[in-house]
């Protein structure tokens, strides 16, 4: 036989940490009050047939809110064998007013009186053995969080339930209005259960009409009792309501007095909780300490240099790509064997990365002042010219070299070989704009050249990244007025890019391979050539897709260790404490502002979360508004755009999140102004949790917990995802194998549709194919493009180079409306399935995709319209779209509120 | 007076709720009933809503549902 046992207590109370000890699973804990939304089931660890119930955390068993009556429902109904009611030992007052209520149901109970390790600290004593006398009941202290007193507690309300033990109910209740309800009882014997009857009577004395209305009394009975509710009323000149609760609050107070012995030294020395708190919840200072909070978390896992994206680099380019070297183990990589060269003393001594490192930053620009002079060269003097004058020079120079003769006078000269020579050289470059060609003296010395780097950006000004200088650092750059930032040596640099890297596998410590670069062995020994299709499975698949997700785990762990902190150790009650009122500026409570912080780590729980909201209305706005706060999958696209794109501005990612609250802000009022949502916001009566500095032990779990999430979904929905679309990319709808990417089955369809994208600035069949599958996952988003984006280099560069060629001078712009697309159209589908059915209906769930679509849509659109337009001052029909748009949403959301429909 | 008009430092003395439905029968859960002493704390940095420390915790509530508490303001004790 199956015995169960239910907990049930306040919220906050510690009951999930004690379902985790009992059951030994890892449910999610937070220290804010309604985290645990549904019941949880769970066997108690060493004996496979008892069942723990955790219900969700409620203060009483009214019928006002939905947790209240679930868990009221099932106790009443379902008859659990037992109940261990946990409560706060810090807060006993409150906390045993449920219990009150709870012993009246006539299950068999024991109470466990949590955080004894606090209330001792404190110096508080609490007498178990008298309170067990005042509530009838056994009442044992334990210690959730270390376990202490746990299983014992559980034992014991096991034995209770064996032997069906119940204690009499307590004697709450007093003068008329006990007799009031020993007569209730007396009149409706035999019509409820004998053991709940007290329980029953109280329901009915309280006219609670859900209890009536299931019960058989019948209209003269009832009329009858209902004299002596009034009687009752009218001698204590309250409504019957007030009166069960005063007079259990009287009760506890009584208890309390008897029971409990207060530190009386503690009572007047101020908590560090309020210490903290005065800081926290400052008028001033409380919502810089907010923004402040997560701009740290926000640097902490995406700036450029700090530790998120030193791990993610690492974990990118070695663990995931060619390897690694152990850390301590690493010697003596050096440099090429010729480093000792004496025309390389520069280089002497450094090792294989320095050298070839130092001046790879102007690398591109030397490639490039060499590509526009040969066009320039062409330009002038006609197609394929260059090479042939080239060859003649070399020609010449190599004749006059052999004769120990100087060169000089040729506009070749800064090419290659030659510049080592120190030369005089003229070179053209076109301008980009006017298309005009530019001539421009280069002063070679000393057989050294120096290449320029101007601090405008890159193109913008017209010079093809100044290319065109060699003047020395500290000079202007002759096509714009920026300083001169850096002078590179060219001859130093060929030497640079010349070293080969040594093979890091070859005696220079322990080398760890990256699984890319084991991937690329399997395959080989395998016998899986390069074009196949299985090598495109897990070449795309696994280390396209699978791992480019993967890369990203630092950062995602530091954002959930910082979320899981915040979470534990209280703040988030405050957030929504701080919060409340601009809330309410659009009609929803602070306790709207919970959903939308735990759809910060998953818009599942999220929308889920927003059932603590007693009004359908708010409700539904909530888990509307909900899911545009950037998730922990999203923050993959944020942490992966910000290292592409927006390296030097890393706050763009901090913005993605004020973003998302602007837009839950915006949405928020300008929804309240239409005729569904109008009306008064829900009560906001919340308990501000006591600060406890959260375990090591319990942010790691919750931290753990979500990361292994993230990673399962990255084998179990990203895997198959990108051997779908690999399969789709390797084919064309006949089931060819395609030469070029753009005649797959997925170009295809991603040509469909691109043009819904090309307001955006992404209208290929990549971004489109990008942004559909995003559905799948949010992070599906990176691993296709990383798929889709094809190329040699790393994924992240690969995009990159995808962006730059899609529009060359306004690339960021379309980075940032991809990424703003991505992140505030509907969530992923399981999300959305759950918005479906929280929403309750179909329609309410279509109108949230739709508000969502255009809402992510609109966003987008203006990032690129006008980034455009700030960029390269282009302006276009989009541009007049979006103004258009931007000026009705403006309208909706400033308009004045319509009258207000009545309240349902 | 009500409970909203008490100042932030101030303790008070709850008389009796007004209103009602599941508004009144929250504030009464979390232990504001007839006699409960109550200290306001705190106002949040726009102004609303107000900490209270009520039967040793700290319960935040809105104003416009303070002022459905009505209070008598404690000056024999300090």
């Amino acid at each position: 036989m199956t015995t169960k046992i239910a907990l049930a207590g306040n919220p906050n109370s510690g009951k999930t940490t004690l379902f985790n000890e009992l059951t030994g699973s890892n449910q999610y804990v937070g220290n804010w009050p309604g985290v645990t939304v549904e019941e949880k089931n769970g066997t108690l660890k060493g004996s496979k047939d008892v069942i723990i119930q955790d219900l969700p955390g409620i203060y009483s068993l009214s019928p006002y809110s939905l947790e209240e009556r679930v868990s009221r429902n099932f106790l009443v109904t379902e008859k659990p064998s037992a109940i261990l009611n946990i409560v706060d030992g810090t807060n006993i007052e409150r906390n045993l007013y449920l219990t009150t209520q709870l012993a009246e149901l006539g299950v068999p109970m024991v109470v466990a009186v949590n955080m004894m390790d606090l209330v001792e600290r404190a110096g508080d004593k609490i007498d178990f053995e008298k309170l067990g006398k005042w509530l009838n009941c056994r009442v044992v202290g334990i210690s959730a969080q270390s376990g202490k007193g746990c299983h014992e507690a559980a034992r014991l309300a096991l034995d209770y339930a064996k032997e069906r033990k119940r204690g009499e109910t307590p004697h709450v209740f007093t003068g008329s209005v006990e007799h009031a309800l020993a007569h209730i009882e007396e009149s409706i014997q035999g019509k409820v259960p004998t053991e709940s009857i007290r329980w029953y009577a109280i329901k009915i004395f309280e006219r609670d009409r859900e209890v009536i209305g299931k019960l058989d009394i019948g209209v003269g009975l009832m009329k009858h009792l209902e004299e002596h509710i009034r009687d009752c009323e009218k001698e204590l000149e309250d409504d019957a309501e007030s009166i069960i609760t005063t007079q259990r609050y009287e009760f506890i107070q009584k208890l309390a007095q008897a029971c409990v012995v207060k530190n009386k030294k503690r009572e007047k020395s101020t908590k560090l909780s309020d210490k903290i708190d005065r800081i926290v919840t400052n008028r001033i200072l409380a919502i810089p300490v907010f923004v402040v909070s997560l701009l740290a978390m926000y640097w902490l896992a995406v700036s450029d240099g700090g530790p998120g994206t030193v791990l993610t680099d690492w974990a990118n380019d070695e663990f995931l790509g060619d390897g690694w070297f152990l850390p301590w183990t690493q010697h003596e990589y050096k440099s090429a064997p010729d480093v000792k060269d004496e025309d390389k003393p520069w280089f002497e001594g450094m090792d294989y990365e320095t050298a070839s490192g130092e001046f790879e930053p102007h690398g591109a620009n030397v490639e490039k002042w060499r590509e526009a002079y040969k066009a320039a060269y062409d330009e002038k003097h006609g197609e394929g010219k260059y090479a042939e004058a080239l060859a003649a020079f070399n020609e010449e120079a190599s004749e006059k070299a052999a004769d120990g003769e100087a060169f000089e006078g040729s506009e070749f000269e800064v090419l290659d070989e030659q510049l080592a020579r120190g030369v005089k050289a003229e070179v053209w470059l076109e301008d980009e704009e006017t298309g005009e060609i530019r001539s421009g003296k280069v002063e070679v010395e000393n057989a050294k050249i120096s290449v320029a780097e101007c601090e405008c950006e890159e193109g913008s000004c017209g010079c093809a990244g100044c290319i065109c200088s060699t003047k020395p650092e500290g000079e202007d750059c002759p096509c714009c007025d920026s300083e001169l930032k850096w002078t590179c040596d060219y001859a130093m640099y060929q030497v640079s890019a010349s070293f080969d890297e040594p093979d890091p596998s070859s005696g220079f410590g322990v080398w760890i391979p990256g699984v890319a670069a084991l991937c690329g062995s399997f395959c080989e020994k395998v016998g899986i050539a390069e074009g196949t299709l299985a090598y495109a499975l897990v070449n795309d698949g696994i280390v396209g897709g699978v791992c480019t997700v993967l890369g990203f785990i630092p950062v995602i762990a530091i954002v959930f260790l910082f979320l899981s902190f915040l979470e534990d150790c209280g703040y988030m009650a405050r957030v929504a404490f701080i919060m409340d009122r601009l809330f309410r500026g659009f009609g929803l409570s602070g306790k709207s502002f919970i959903p939308m912080l735990v759809g910060k780590g998953c818009g599942v729980p999220a929308v889920m979360a927003a059932r603590t909201i007693e009004n359908k209305r708010d409700q539904r706005m909530t888990i509307i508004l909900a899911t545009f706060m950037p998730c922990g999958a999203k923050t993959v696209i944020i942490a992966m755009f910000t290292a592409i794109f927006f390296r030097e501005w890393w706050s763009v990612a901090a913005m993605m999140d004020l973003a998302g609250i602007a837009i839950i802000v915006l949405g928020g009022i300008a929804l309240k102004k239409t005729r569904a949502f109008a009306g008064e916001a829900a009560p906001f009566v919340m308990e501000l949790p006591a600060y406890h500095m959260p375990t090591i032990k319990g942010i790691a779990i919750h931290t753990w917990e979500r990361v292994k999430a993230y990673a399962i979904k990255a084998g179990v929905i990203i895997f198959p995802a990108c051997v779908v679309l690999t399969l789709m990319m390797t084919f064309s709808w006949s089931f060819d194998v395609v030469e070029d990417l753009d005649d797959s089955i997925l170009a295809s369809i991603g040509n469909a549709i691109k043009w819904f994208f090309a307001p955006l600035g992404f209208g290929t069949w990549q971004g489109a194919a990008a942004s559909v599958s995003a559905e799948i996952a949010k992070e599906q988003a990176t691993a296709t493009l990383a798929m889709v984006a094809g190329g040699e280099g790393s994924g992240a560069a690969n995009i990159l180079a995808m962006f730059k060629a899609l529009d060359p001078a306004n690339y960021k712009a379309a980075a940032l409306s991809f990424m703003l697309f991505n992140l505030f159209i509907p969530p992923c589908l399981v999300a959305i399935a759950v918005t479906f059915r929280e929403m309750g209906s179909k329609a309410w769930g279509w109108f949230a995709m739709a508000f969502q679509l255009f809402v992510g849509y609109v966003v987008a659109l203006n990032a690129y319209q006008f980034g455009r337009l700030a960029i390269s001052g282009a302006f276009g029909v989009w541009t007049a779209v979006a103004i258009i748009v931007d000026v009705f949403a403006l309208w909706a959301i400033f308009r004045p509120a319509p009258k207000a429909k009545e309240a349902e | 007076m009500t409970l909203n008009e008490v100042k932030v430092g101030e303790k008070a003395t709850v008389v009796r709720l007004t209103g009602e439905g599941a508004v009144k029968r929250r504030i009464m859960d979390m232990g504001l009933t007839k006699g409960t002493a109550v200290a306001v704390v705190k106002v949040a940095p726009i102004g609303d809503p107000i900490e209270l420390d009520v039967r040793g915790y700290s319960l935040s509530i809105r104003k416009d549902e303070a002022a459905m508490v009505e209070v008598r303001m404690k000056t024999f004790e300090r």
